[in-house]
């Protein structure tokens, strides 16, 4: 046991990086995945519907920690060894795909049949028909919940510590093991958190109040 | 990639896993419990409470709700005990599932409360009950109604965040499991099968729940 100096303060603050990245990054792969998902959720093809609904309700019912687990020895099963970095993406990113694919499912349906109707009336192919008149539409719908989701995303990182990544959570863990000062190290670790997630909750708040009153008439 | 799969050792096992499965049961049984008795007073001295007691409330509810569970489980488990307070892993994960837990639940009751119209609180107001007889008799039987399905999805939410509270070894499922794969070198097995007793643990939960919901508020679920 040692003191707690300013250089574990600064790694700490410092780890904040590896952090904002990984939700950067899973917030891209989930993207990717989520947009998938609530394309074949509101597909016309029941095969495509029921392989959605199969996923969604697999990784929203079974603890975002053992799908870290299974990614991560999964992947050196079948003989990758992904390590900790490739494995909390890709963990990060299956989860919050089956997330964002219900909430992007959500403001798709959201928006009125007439309109994919009167679309397909003026020709226009599923392609075209999602691009230019659905999504677009369908983003403004998502927009808060989306920036809520991504508070969760953040939050949920710091499991990523467990599966050995240093971020935010596992830098303070280190230093708290070095110095035993858990209320200073796990506080600033816990300020460091409030400070990006409650931005974003506010403005989750706002932007829900403001789509209210817009479709309030 | 040829991987056989083993589950003699997972099977050979199971007694493990059926106490683990039924610690984390009792774990979020009781933290959900705990979490809703202190959020009918949150609630209420979030909505009705003098101006400080709001701030506090309210303050906590945002301090909690912005910052990851795995951390409030650190500073709580690693720091009451330099305050003097002695934990064992159960107690300080049911400490943090509680804590975590009541600021999510807070919310939950106090939207079902604002949903209580005021002409509610006027028309006993009118009939000459107190304040608190208002909260007690009027608002809150209804307010709890009104909650039921959100609380019911907060339960299972709860249930499976349970699974972070492995990393101090409290003996639930995800230990449990933790314990089998160090000894089996099963990594793999283990967590799928820990992993389907969590969904299907969830997914009789929210069958149940919204049996309950029929059967409780049966015509109004129907008309809706």
């Amino acid at each position: 046991m040692r003191s707690l100096n300013a250089g574990d303060l600064l790694f700490i603050l410092a780890a904040v990086r590896w952090t904002v990245l990984l939700s950067v990054l899973a917030f891209a792969g989930g993207a990717v995945v989520g947009l998938t998902v609530a394309l074949m959720r509101t597909s016309d093809s029941r095969a495509a519907r029921w392989a959605a609904i199969v996923y969604i309700r697999i990784f929203q019912g079974t603890p975002l920690l053992l799908q870290l687990f299974l990614v991560f020895f999964g992947a050196d099963m079948v003989g990758l060894s992904l390590g900790p970095w490739l494995s909390a993406v890709l963990g990060f990113s299956l989860n919050a795909g089956a997330f964002l694919g219900e909430i992007w499912r959500g403001s798709i349906q959201s928006i009125a049949r007439g309109q994919t109707e009167a679309a397909r009336a003026l020709g226009l192919h599923y392609l075209p028909l999602m691009l230019r008149v659905v999504l677009p539409q369908a983003l403004r719908i998502a927009i808060p919940p989306t920036v809520g989701f991504t508070v969760n995303l953040i939050k949920s990182t710091s499991l990523a510590s467990i599966i050995g990544f240093v971020e935010l959570t596992r830098a303070g863990q280190m230093v708290n093991n070095a110095t035993i000062r858990p209320f200073i190290v796990f506080g600033l670790v816990a300020a460091i958190y409030f400070a990006i997630c409650w931005p974003l909750t506010i403005a989750a708040g706002r932007l829900e109040r403001r789509l209210g009153l817009a479709y309030k008439r | 990639m040829t991987y056989t799969f083993h589950f003699a050792d997972i099977w050979a096992a199971r007694d493990e896993f059926l106490d683990g499965t039924l610690l984390t049961l009792r774990l979020s049984a009781l933290s959900m419990l705990l979490s809703l008795v202190i959020a009918i007073f949150g609630a209420l001295a979030r909505t009705s409470g003098p101006r400080w007691l709001r701030a506090i409330v309210g303050g906590y509810v945002e301090a909690i709700r912005n910052t990851p569970f795995l951390v409030q489980l650190f500073m709580l488990y690693f720091g009451l005990p330099r305050l003097g307070v002695r934990l064992d892993a159960n107690e300080g994960a049911l400490l943090a599932m509680v804590a975590n837990g009541s600021a999510y639940t807070i919310e939950i009751v106090r939207a079902g409360i604002e949903s209580i119209g005021h002409g509610q609180t006027e028309a006993a107001a009118a009939l000459g009950l107190h304040r608190l007889q208002i909260f007690r008799l009027v608002v809150l039987p209804q307010a709890l109604r009104a909650v039921v399905p959100p609380l019911g999805s907060q339960f299972i939410l709860l249930m499976l965040n349970s699974s972070v509270v492995s990393v101090i070894s409290a003996d639930e499922l995800t230990a449990a499991t933790q314990d089998v794969q160090a000894r089996t070198f099963r990594p793999f097995e283990a967590f799928l099968t820990a992993s389907a007793i969590y969904l299907v643990l969830s997914l009789a939960f929210s069958g149940a729940f919204a049996v309950i919901e029929r059967v409780a508020f049966g015509k109004k679920a129907a008309q809706r």
